[in-house]
């Protein structure tokens, strides 16, 4: 094809515009919206009571989107349901007789079950299995088999033959299997207990129930075992948790044993049992009451103490007074103890209603409570080394526990009554301790007074008091005591913790106070009790051990203060921040600091007290950065510094701002996303300082935004990621224009062609390599746009950043296979075009573009026809080239030609008739191969027609005849 | 060619009194039609009497003196030589508890030297060339309640080192003073045995609180007699040193089977005592005995 002559269309773009808006259809602000999700929400009452239409509240779209979570739990979360039955029960139960009925039920259930507001034991495992550590050798002494001839089971024999000679296998099989394994470090027990967990579960699916039988019997028996005394609270754990194993097997075994027909319901009762599942379960209480050791049949009796429900209604009101007699037999306190914890634990578990044991366990506890200090006890202690402090701490869990059921929904007379009998006894500070873990906060808060009088009447040598006071500041910690005292409180408390010896005693105890402190006082006080904590923490740099601790006071504090200018106020509140000096402790610190930070400040902030502080916080988090350092730990502490960035504002103190930025930059440099953010940061104040002077620069602004212009300038060539750098620069250049700063935005222009050669032809998104050429073509799009309003630099010629810019990309090493080049060429033609008009379609005040400065000398036309036709050469040649190319390429030709012929319907002359040949070539081209959408040809063809009809348009009707539609064959 | 046999009793616990009639089912399972020779079904009630390995020299001309003694038997036929139909047949029976002539039913009793003991026992004829089948089955007697009001006869005790007989060396022993009492020594069998011990005070610590069940068997005849005291059963009631003062609970479930209604005839007797064995840290050893008439209500 020969040479093509380019003429632009001449364009008015105002004349334009108002033929689009005559057009402009009134936009219905009706229901109907695109993006409005259409919903229904399905609006069940639960009761079914007002069965609403659904498409009333579909329409509703105010509604939030329905929770597919929520929807789920709707109705069928039984907690839920059983919440609203209750709620309303009485009007809506009134209907009928037997709903009524149901509701009672209901009401009675109530009444028993334990509510979510009882804290269970599987929180208090955890815990327990956490502190009660040791590294003493552990051994477990196994003895399966034993017994033999003593005590055959006699309950079996009933049973069958069977039953018989497995017995007899399996004393066979482990004949005097004594097994006892010594040196066994904590880990290893738990490993060995876990096992035979296993082995139970294994032993009842195999049926072989006395094997099991025999397991769990051995394991209780290790219950009796007090060496290595301070792992007990933890070996009870263990071996509970087997005991509760065998003892859901059990029940479930009968519960399925009776559900042959149907299913027995929840609330049976004995008569709905049948004759095969009682005798079995009578078995069980047979073989169990004729163990010979007292602590195994009082455990294992106790694991199924559930079963009783199918042999008699009063069968666990007959047996829990038993087994908490039976208790009584135990000698060693300890062992006791844990024996009531469990009692209380299964009895709470079955029948919460019985208040009535866990109390005399608990008076039982009380009358056998001289024993701790008894002669036993003490050769006990003696012989293992344990301090008695040490030793009282081992109750702890089980009287809490036992305490807690008590106190679980109690009156107040009984409460009362509790800490009265506490009260009398004497070394009570165990009890006071339980008193107060166990019983209601509120309960605690009121009578903190007493309590703190109670605890310096303690014993010294006792429980160790800083526990104390850590117990009662967890209660004051949840509920408040009357506000004239809290003063007092506080004082009397600090007092002894402060004189608390031990670093990680005293910083234990401490923590807790914090919260307290922070509840009901100002900074004063809490900055006198950081001040007493580094006091504490800071000699042999106690804190190293302690840095939990440290962490949750630094959380308390923040969860109450919220103003961080009251916060950093506190002298103490930054060397506190001082002593946690491992890094990544510190770091997570900071962290925390900032985040409350970002939520809670809502106001911008210019307090000198704030940035200084936070400054410093944010540079520790930067410092920490280093070349191990994962990218979404980078990505984490950047957002936060960024978020700080964004909180701070000088107002109209520009200057100052902006040498906050410097600042910043010169702290934070290591993070890019930080830079980026100072990027803009900056790019703001100049385009906010713009709009201040509502866009007339004084010599004074105009310095100023010049320097802002400086800073981007120079800080941009340190971002490493390409792409942000483009966009920086275009933006950068921007702003800069549109602060009339010329030669600044020519630099940022200039800046961005020349490293435009560097992009790579593929850049990592999300860890997936990818083409960058989606990139690229967007970014020089956008480039290419703002580029209309630049004005030529003098010194240089004629469109020069333009064909800088067209250069570059000719220089480019696109991609093999790639129209990318060619796609650029085409996208540059409109700008061409643009720049030909008399007005442009946009200019930026107070700056004067091409338009002006060359008036649409016919020189600078010539130039920029010249330049488009050989843009064009280009791209033709560019087609002839695919076009060789059969198969590949003829889909590429023809979305090419007919991108290139919508840009010369748009913008070229096509009264020229060569041009006008061309468009037509060009859609015959793109046609030729039948890839062209047809549906978009037609409207292309329709908007040609419309184009025709308008004046000075009318050569078009030439052209659209000789454009034919391509029917498909 | 697998077969099955089963005796299935009717009741879930086999328990049954003079009077009654045991039912249940015979169940057969096989693949096959199964050819037979008939199949009958027993019933037996025996005391088995042992002489124990202490008297059998004093016993041993007598030896075989000391015979099962049957208490009932009966026989019926349940199906005459024929065949089974493949798949599970249940055959009902039904046997009447009634002895003949003035023999009583004695309770079932498991001991050392005395059995009582009640079974039905199937048996599956075939032909030459296959096994016969049997199928035993236990089932329980209970004698029938006392008409007489049992009277409970509570007992207490105090144990201190002079109370107690059959020590060497009384000065060597530590002082103390163990106090409580039985609720009862006519016990209810199905009943438990309860009361309590307190350890009022003890110089050496306490290791461990034990009852001890023990039978009291007495076989004889005219010729003369054996009697044997055997543990049945020792269960824990306290371990370790108690704390003084605090009454301990003595409960004590009588195991089935094991023990049985003291039972007094002209050849046998079965008796019951309990033990309350006090075992002190330097491994002294304190027993105190209570004879026990145990009775079914």
């Amino acid at each position: 094809m020969a040479a093509v002559q380019w003429r632009s269309r001449g364009r008015s773009y105002d004349a334009e515009l108002q033929r689009c808006r005559t057009e402009a259809a009134a936009i219905e602000f009706g229901d109907y919206h695109p993006l409005k999700p259409i919903m229904v929400t399905d609006t069940k009452t639960r009761r079914g009571a007002r069965k609403g239409s659904t498409s009333s509240t579909s329409s509703s779209s105010s509604s939030a989107p329905s929770d597919p979570l929520s929807s789920m739990l709707d109705g069928t979360d039984p907690l839920s349901m059983f919440a609203a039955a209750s709620a309303t029960d009485t009007p809506a139960m009134s209907h009928s007789s037997s709903t009524g009925d149901i509701g009672k039920k209901r009401r009675e259930k109530e009444e028993e079950a334990v509510g979510p507001d009882f804290e269970p034991w599987s929180s208090k495992r955890g815990d327990i299995l956490a502190r009660f550590t040791t590294t003493e050798k552990l051994s477990i002494n196994l003895f399966m088999g034993s017994d033999k001839g003593k005590a055959p089971s006699p309950g079996s024999s009933a049973v069958s033959e069977k039953v018989r000679t497995r017995l007899e296998e399996l004393d066979d099989l482990e004949e005097g299997s004594q097994r006892e394994l010594l040196n066994l470090s904590q880990q290893d027990y738990a490993n060995r207990i876990e096992e035979l967990n296993q082995s139970l579960k294994e032993a009842w699916a195999s049926d072989q129930k006395v094997k099991a039988l025999k397991i769990v019997i051995q394991c209780s028996k290790l219950l009796s075992d007090t060496s290595v005394i301070q792992f007990y609270p933890s070996k009870f754990v263990l071996i509970t948790d087997i005991l509760d194993t065998f003892g859901r097997l059990v029940y479930d075994r009968i519960f399925t044993m009776c559900s042959d027909p149907q299913p027995l319901p929840d609330g049976f009762t004995v008569e709905d049992v049948n004759d095969t599942a009682k005798e079995t379960c009578l078995n069980w209480f047979f073989k169990i009451a004729s163990i010979r050791e007292l602590l195994p049949r009082l455990y294992v009796e106790a694991a199924i103490l559930k079963c009783n429900r199918f042999l008699n209604k009063s069968g666990i009101q007959e047996t829990l007074p038993r087994l908490t007699a039976m208790i009584r037999g135990i000698g060693d306190p300890l062992v006791a103890a844990y024996a009531r914890a469990y009692l209380c634990r299964v009895g709470m578990e079955v029948a919460p209603h019985l208040k009535d044991s866990l109390n005399q366990n608990f008076f039982d506890l009380l009358g056998t409570f001289r024993q701790i200090s008894g002669e036993s006890v003490r050769n006990q202690l003696l012989l293992q080394r344990v301090e008695v402090p040490e030793y009282l701490t081992l109750y702890s869990p089980a009287i809490n526990w036992i305490l807690q059921c008590i106190a679980y929904r109690a009156p107040e007379p009984l409460l009362m009554e509790m800490m009265e009998r506490c009260k009398t006894m004497a070394n009570n500070a165990l009890l006071l301790n339980s008193v107060m873990r166990a019983f209601r906060p509120e309960f605690v808060a009121a009578r903190a007074t007493d309590f703190i009088g109670m605890i310096k009447d303690c014993d010294e040598s006792g429980f160790p008091k800083h526990l104390l006071f850590g117990s009662l500041g967890r209660s004051l910690a949840c509920a408040d005591p009357p506000e004239s005292e809290r003063l007092t409180i506080l004082n009397e408390a600090w007092k002894v913790i402060t004189k608390v010896r031990s670093p990680q005693d005293y910083i234990n105890c401490a923590e807790i106070w914090v919260e307290f402190t922070c509840r009901h006082f100002t900074k004063r006080e809490v900055n006198t009790v950081l001040a007493d904590i580094i006091k504490h923490m800071t000699p042999d740099r106690a804190f190293e051990d302690a840095y939990p601790q440290l962490q949750s006071v630094i959380r308390k504090i923040l969860t109450y203060f919220h103003d961080f200018s009251v916060l950093f106020s506190m002298e103490r509140f930054l060397p506190f921040l001082d002593m946690f000096q491992k890094d990544s402790v510190r770091v997570e610190v900071c962290k925390s600091i900032m985040e409350v930070f970002i939520k809670q400040q809502v106001e911008l902030t210019r307090d000198p007290v704030i940035l200084n502080a936070m400054l410093h916080i944010c540079k520790t988090m930067h410092d920490s950065v280093n070349a191990l350092t994962l990218e979404d730990e980078k990505r984490s502490l950047s957002l936060l510094i960024i978020g700080f960035i964004r909180m701070v504002s000088f107002g109209r103190d520009f200057e100052q701002q902006l040498s906050f930025c410097v600042e910043a930059r010169a702290t934070f440099c290591n993070l890019e996303p930080v830079l980026v953010q100072l990027i803009h940061t900056v790019n703001q104040l100049a385009m906010e300082t713009r709009r201040v002077m509502r866009g007339s620069h004084s010599r004074k602004t105009a310095a100023f935004v010049r320097a802002c212009a400086a800073y981007s300038f120079i800080t941009i060539p340190s971002l490493s990621s390409i792409f942000s750098r483009l966009s920086l620069y275009l933006l950068s250049g921007q702003v800069a224009l549109a602060n009339q700063c010329l030669s600044q935005a020519d630099a940022f222009f200039k800046a961005a062609v020349s490293i435009l050669p560097e992009v790579p032809r593929s850049i990592s998104v999300e860890g997936k390599l990818r083409s960058s050429e989606a990139f690229l073509l967007d970014f020089i799009n956008n480039f290419l746009a703002t580029l209309l309003v630049v004005p030529d630099h003098p010194e240089h010629g004629v469109l020069y950043l333009v064909r800088g810019l067209l250069n570059m990309v000719q220089d480019y090493t696109w991609e093999d296979n790639s129209d990318a080049k060619v796609r650029v060429y085409v996208s540059a033609l409109p700008l061409l075009a643009a720049m030909s008009q008399e007005a442009y379609l946009y200019s930026i005040p107070k700056v004067d573009s091409n338009e002006t400065l060359y008036g649409g000398d016919p020189k600078f036309l010539s130039e920029i026809n010249k330049l488009c036709e050989t843009l064009i050469g280009q791209i033709l040649d560019h087609l002839k080239v695919l076009g060789r190319d059969e198969q590949q390429c003829a889909r590429r030709q023809g979305a090419l030609a007919f991108s290139l012929f919508g840009v010369l319907l748009a913008h070229g002359d096509l009264r020229n008739n060569k041009l006008s040949q061309l468009a037509i070539n060009l859609w015959n081209l793109s046609h030729k191969h039948g890839y062209c959408e047809t549906r978009v040809s037609v409207r292309t063809l329709e908007y040609t027609k419309h184009l025709a009809q308008q004046p000075d348009m009318s050569h078009l009707s030439d052209t659209i005849q000789r454009l034919a539609l391509q029917s498909r064959t | 060619m697998s077969v099955t046999l089963d005796i299935r009793l009717k009741r879930a616990n086999k328990v049954y009194h003079e009077g009654e009639s045991v039912a249940g089912v015979i169940v057969l399972g096989c693949k096959e039609a199964l050819q037979h020779h008939g199949i009958c079904l027993s019933m037996e009630g025996l005391v088995n009497l042992q002489l124990s390995s202490k008297s059998v020299g004093v016993f041993e001309a007598f030896y075989n003196s000391v015979k099962p003694i049957q208490l009932i038997s009966s026989n019926i036929e349940v199906a005459k030589a024929g065949k089974i139909p493949a798949g599970k047949t249940e055959i009902p029976f039904e046997f009447p508890l009634h002895t003949k002539g003035n023999k009583v039913l004695y309770e079932t009793y498991h001991g050392v030297f005395v059995n009582v003991q009640y079974t039905l026992r199937c048996d599956l004829k075939r032909s030459l060339l296959a096994k016969d089948l049997s199928r035993n089955c236990e089932f329980i007697v209970h004698c029938q309640p006392q008409k007489a009001k049992v009277v409970p006869t509570p007992v207490n005790f105090t144990i201190t080192p002079d109370t107690l007989q059959n020590i060497r060396e009384r000065s060597l022993l530590p002082k103390f003073l163990i106090r409580g009492h039985l609720d009862a020594t006519n016990c209810v069998i199905s009943q438990p045995l309860t009361g309590e011990v307190i350890v009022e005070n003890s110089d050496a610590p306490i290791k461990s609180i034990e009852l001890q069940l023990v039978r009291v068997e007495t076989c004889g005849c005219a010729e003369g007699y054996a009697r044997d005291a055997t543990e049945i059963q020792n269960i824990q009631i306290a371990e370790g040193d108690v704390c003084q003062g605090l009454s301990i609970p003595i409960y004590m479930v009588f195991p089935r089977l094991f023990t049985c209604p003291t039972l007094e005839t002209t050849n046998f007797k079965v008796e019951f005592e309990v033990n309350i064995v006090i075992v002190l840290h330097d491994d002294h050893l304190i027993t105190e005995n209570f004879p026990l008439k145990l009775c079914r209500v």
